[in-house]
């Protein structure tokens, strides 16, 4: 598509560049007194970093990289539930890769799938479902996983199995919220928050009305943005000169594929088969309010916690993380990946500790590819 | 995992099911049109769409993103006229 390559334009990111340091500089932001901007979406995090646009904008500006990778909040309990499904002869167990490695208790996927487990990496829900109807003797368990982006995918396959009356498709429920997270860092007195770069792919589904409480009631601005570097400086441009202004909107600089009002067939189908959980654990953030999803009891055929009988409410849950592991603080911008005693010691992308590390959208996973360490940093600028 | 990409739809290949068959850089594959549906699915053929594991969750506004990189080139327009302004500043202050 011809648009992505003028989306990279670098005459056109240099004028936004230095439309960005003239504002920077209007708001009286340095590097010891920095304008805080959280991306909220991993998306967002990893081209930040694959573009290096955290060493071209001013050092005003310090990005602060939220909760938004899906992978990476998964707590470890939900990682060993997984592999106890997994490692049932009956089952095959169907996940994104991106799934793979994240740490369990006792193994990952990967180490299960090494064991013995029969389990397969697919691109689409709709995938698992073709394992089902070619494999009507065996248990196949999709692993439900992601934002409000990829939770209509799951909820339209459900709801296709349902239609087939196929018996042998079900899904492991880990979808997650946007919003409470959001909510629960605001209302965190240790956060500085001055603004927010807001998930593209997720208000393609939910539109921007639903970040319309950080402009009201926390008196921040939101910028809705696309992934390619242009539209991430663009947005961040937007972003200060609402600070400028003293102005607080939800702006949508992602017009191109945020309707408003979102995704009226997507939001049906959330509606349709999904509930929200009274609370959900998240990795480094702990329980969040209504910050998850579970299947509702009409399609109760299809949820994996009730067949097989693990999840919320099948015993205790809390499970700690691994010893030295400082995923948390630096999920909610309280010390950089490199502040990490583990990060490229004891944590790295092949041997992964922590969940930040795991898939390419952690912050710690993009600093180690793209950044690796202060020094090398350094030594780049 | 959040991340879509564009893709084009070449073929409906399964109108009760609302499926099609996308180019995505170079790939085809088969992939759900229920979210973006129209009365008539054939109106989608040519169309270029978000694709998000499997499903094509918005059709893209070509309007939009043009309108989105004229103003990103208005923007180096309007920086070049005030760098062309403050180096007729410095010309006038025979600072240059």
């Amino acid at each position: 598509m011809r648009y992505v390559e003028e989306f990279r334009d670098p005459v056109a990111a240099k004028a936004v560049l230095a439309a960005i340091e003239t504002v920077v500089q209007e708001i009286g932001a340095t590097a010891e007194k920095p304008v805080h901007i959280m991306e909220i979406c991993g998306g967002h995090t990893h081209a930040i970093f694959r573009y290096g646009l955290d060493r071209l904008t001013p050092k005003g500006i310090e990005f602060i990289h939220g909760p938004g990778c899906p992978v990476c909040v998964l707590p470890m309990s939900r990682i060993d539930e997984c592999v106890e499904i997994a490692e049932r002869p009956e089952v095959i167990f169907c996940t994104f890769g991106d799934a793979m490695r994240v740490p369990g208790t006792r193994k990952s996927l990967m180490q299960a799938k090494a064991d013995g487990a029969d389990i397969r990496m697919v691109y689409s829900p709709l995938d698992a479902l073709e394992i089902a109807r070619r494999n009507p003797e065996r248990e196949v368990v999709f692993f439900g996983l992601g934002f409000e982006t990829t939770t209509p995918s799951t909820a339209l396959s459900i709801q296709q199995a349902a239609r087939e009356e196929l018996r042998n498709f079900s899904v492991f429920c880990n979808h997650i919220t946007v919003p409470p997270p959001i909510k629960a860092l605001l209302d965190d007195p240790h956060m500085v928050l001055d603004g927010f770069v807001g998930p593209g792919h997720v208000s393609m589904v939910i539109g921007t009305h639903p970040y319309d409480f950080i402009a009201e009631t926390y008196g921040k601005p939101i910028v809705v943005a696309g992934f390619e570097p242009l539209d991430l400086l663009q947005s961040v441009l937007m972003v200060l000169h609402q600070i400028r202004d003293g102005r607080a909107e939800v702006e949508n600089q992602y017009a191109r594929v945020v309707p408003e009002h979102g995704n009226p067939v997507s939001l049906a189908a959330i509606e349709d088969v999904y509930e929200p959980r009274r609370t959900f654990e998240w990795r480094g953030l702990g329980e969040i309010d209504a910050s998850g999803l579970r299947i509702r009891s009409k399609y109760a055929a299809f949820d994996a916690e009730e067949r097989f009988g693990v999840g919320y409410g099948a015993g205790p849950r809390l499970v700690s993380e691994p010893e030295g592991c400082a995923c948390g603080q630096v999920m909610t911008g309280r010390i950089k990946p490199t502040g990490c005693p583990q990060y490229g010691t004891g944590c790295t992308p092949e041997m992964p500790l922590g969940a930040l590390m795991v898939s390419s959208e952690g912050a710690c996973a993009a600093y180690y590819q793209y950044g690796a360490t202060d020094e090398r940093l350094e030594a780049v600028e | 995992m959040c991340l879509g990409i564009p893709g084009q739809i070449v073929e409906i290949t399964d109108a009760n099911r609302l499926m099609a068959l996308a180019d995505i850089s170079g790939v085809r594959r088969e992939v759900s049109v229920a979210c973006v549906a129209t009365p008539d699915l054939c109106d989608l053929i040519g169309e270029w769409a978000l694709i998000h594991v499997g499903f094509a969750m918005s059709v893209i506004d070509a309007d939009e993103a043009e309108k989105t990189l004229e103003a990103l080139r208005g923007l180096g327009e309007a920086q070049e006229t005030l760098e062309a302004m403050a180096e007729g500043a410095s010309a006038l202050e025979g600072t240059q």
